[in-house]
């Protein structure tokens, strides 16, 4: 008996609030309100609008820049899994750790950091002046936005890597090399094939939060750029069109689900233990 | 050699990119001036005004509430819910676990305006209320995915040997599978504070009414400009990170002996 109602709570609990939330916004997608009788009636417009001109191109600067964030963190976090990886275990775990460190700092923070260090007096216009070069803005433009990405997301990049990496059978590599494959050849053959469950994790992790941000843009452009995270806080919190801005969450939904099922099927990873390898 | 010193750099470079901005924000917070131009000399000044910003201060009472109440709630709920789903047949169990692990995977916008609307058509004011209710919503995954592995390395039968004895159902559970499971609960309950603490997207669109949390207010503070206050936060935060890290790396090393 137990045993049966031991799990009620949470089942009326995900029902409520995970379940039927995304169904209502799923239905204020599909719908507008009459303005003349105030009724709802069911319509397409709201999907339309999402790929529609201005919006589309919302899409895809944000699809670019993220994949640009993802591609910037795989080629600098996996030379940084593999050194970690290959440490001497005394310094392995400290190493580890400061790296994890700052991913405990309060995002917003983080973010914040680069806004002193990025603006017209911040420090590295201080550093340009000190050795008597112009000064530049580097705050407010797609490349601050871009650091900004890469700086918050690389551990998600380096961890699920180097977690593969130190689990590898060394003796694996041993073998490729006793039978002629040179450094280069054994990591083309032998470690990077292994390593792709823990590659595919970390671009799924990095591109996730980096495609529906909307803290990082705000902070280190502004109001102006568009992501299709300011896209949608804008509607549900400025414009007041929650029809529309519902239809884009669901898409964004949709895309990031695909994604992620077409991601785990690539590693052959369990979806069970999906996101939650990374504790 | 060279190998061994193009590690090392790469190295260094890569804790220099991610300290360079803490450091940035540690040494401003000292500063004897409004901006980050230039050094004027040591000051309390800024950690003095932090403590007197009522507005911080009342978002760090929020937000250490929301994240006591939402934690225990949800590892509460998410405990008995594992339970549960152990005992679930095959088919259920991965229906449920698929629907559990929606907002883990879900950005973390669409968790927030969907429950936004929820909260808005249902009528309910939005404020402490709705973001205990959003904070326990994306902690409960997490609880129920630490303490069902527990479940499952459970020796089988634990709980019907129990019950053969004659203990009643929630004597049982409470005796037998209860110690069974706390590493779970206690990791569970650990990360679920931990997301709480550091939210912000959820809570943005869930709040209302002069309730914020932290995350909230360094937003609209840091959206105005650079405060000399955020910096001393950032400072008393990091430092309150670093103290907890060692005393959770104490704390495993005792349990591994």
């Amino acid at each position: 008996m137990l045993k049966k109602i031991a799990s009620g709570p949470y089942l009326v609990w995900i029902l409520l609030f995970i379940l039927i939330p995304i169904l209502m916004i799923a239905f204020f997608g599909m719908v507008r309100i009459d303005p003349e009788t105030g009724n709802y009636f069911f319509t397409s417009d709201n999907f339309k609008r999402v790929f529609e001109g201005v919006y589309l191109s919302v899409w895809t600067r944000s699809i670019f820049i993220a994949l640009k964030a993802t591609f910037i963190c795989l080629v600098l976090g996996y030379p940084m899994a593999m050194i970690l990886s290959r440490m001497d275990v005394k310094y392995r775990t400290i190493a580890v750790m400061l790296f994890v460190v700052p991913m405990w700092m309060n995002f917003l923070l983080r973010t914040y950091a680069w806004m002193t260090i990025l603006g017209k007096n911040g420090v590295l216009n201080k550093i340009l002046t000190f050795f008597g070069l112009p000064q530049m803005t580097f705050l407010y433009s797609e490349g601050a936005v871009l650091l900004g990405m890469v700086y918050n997301f690389l551990p998600f990049m380096v961890l699920p890597i180097y977690t593969v990496l130190s689990k590898m059978d060394n003796g694996l590599i041993e073998a490729a090399e006793d039978l002629g494959a040179n450094k280069f050849n054994s990591f083309r053959k032998v470690i990077l094939p292994l390593s792709i469950p823990g590659i595919v994790s970390g671009i799924s992790m990095v591109f996730m939060p980096a495609v529906s941000t909307f803290v990082i843009s705000n902070l280190l452009y502004g109001g102006q750029y568009m992501l299709i995270g300011n896209l949608i806080e804008q509607q549900f919190l400025v414009v007041n069109d929650w029809h529309f801005g519902s239809a884009i969450s669901i898409i964004l939904m949709i895309i990031i689900l695909l994604t992620m099922a077409i991601m785990n099927h690539l590693s052959g990873n369990d979806p069970e233990d999906g996101g939650a390898n990374l504790w | 050699m060279v190998n061994k010193w193009i590690k090392r750099i790469y190295t260094a470079m890569m804790f220099i990119f991610l300290y360079a901005p803490i450091a940035v924000l540690i040494v401003f917070s000292f500063n004897d001036s409004k901006s980050t131009a230039k050094w004027e000399g040591f000051t309390f000044e800024w950690y003095q005004a932090l403590f007197d910003n009522s507005y911080i201060m009342k978002s760090l009472y929020y937000t250490i509430l929301v994240a006591l109440v939402s934690a225990a709630l949800a590892t509460l709920i998410g405990t008995f819910a594992a339970f549960g789903i152990y005992y679930m047949k095959v088919w259920k169990q991965k229906l449920v676990l698929n629907v559990n692990s929606i907002p883990m995977l879900n950005p973390d916008i669409v968790t927030g305006v969907s429950l936004m609307t929820l909260f808005v058509a249902m009528n309910i004011q939005l404020g402490l209320m709705t973001m205990i209710i959003a904070h326990v919503t994306f902690n409960i995954p997490y609880v129920v995915l630490s303490v069902l592995p527990k479940f499952r390395q459970m020796p089988g039968e634990l709980m019907e040997a129990a019950l053969d004895l004659g203990a009643t159902p929630w004597y049982a559970f409470k005796k037998v599978i209860l110690p069974e499971i706390k590493p779970g609960i206690i990791t569970g309950a650990l990360i679920a504070f931990t997301l709480s603490i550091d939210d912000f997207v959820i809570s943005f669109f869930t709040t209302g009414s002069g309730v914020s949390n932290l995350s909230i207010a360094i937003y609209s503070m840091a959206r105005r400009g650079i405060k000399p206050e955020i910096n001393a936060l950032s400072t008393l935060m990091f430092g309150s990170v670093l103290v907890l890290l060692l005393i959770i790396n104490k704390r495993t090393k005792i349990e591994d002996i």
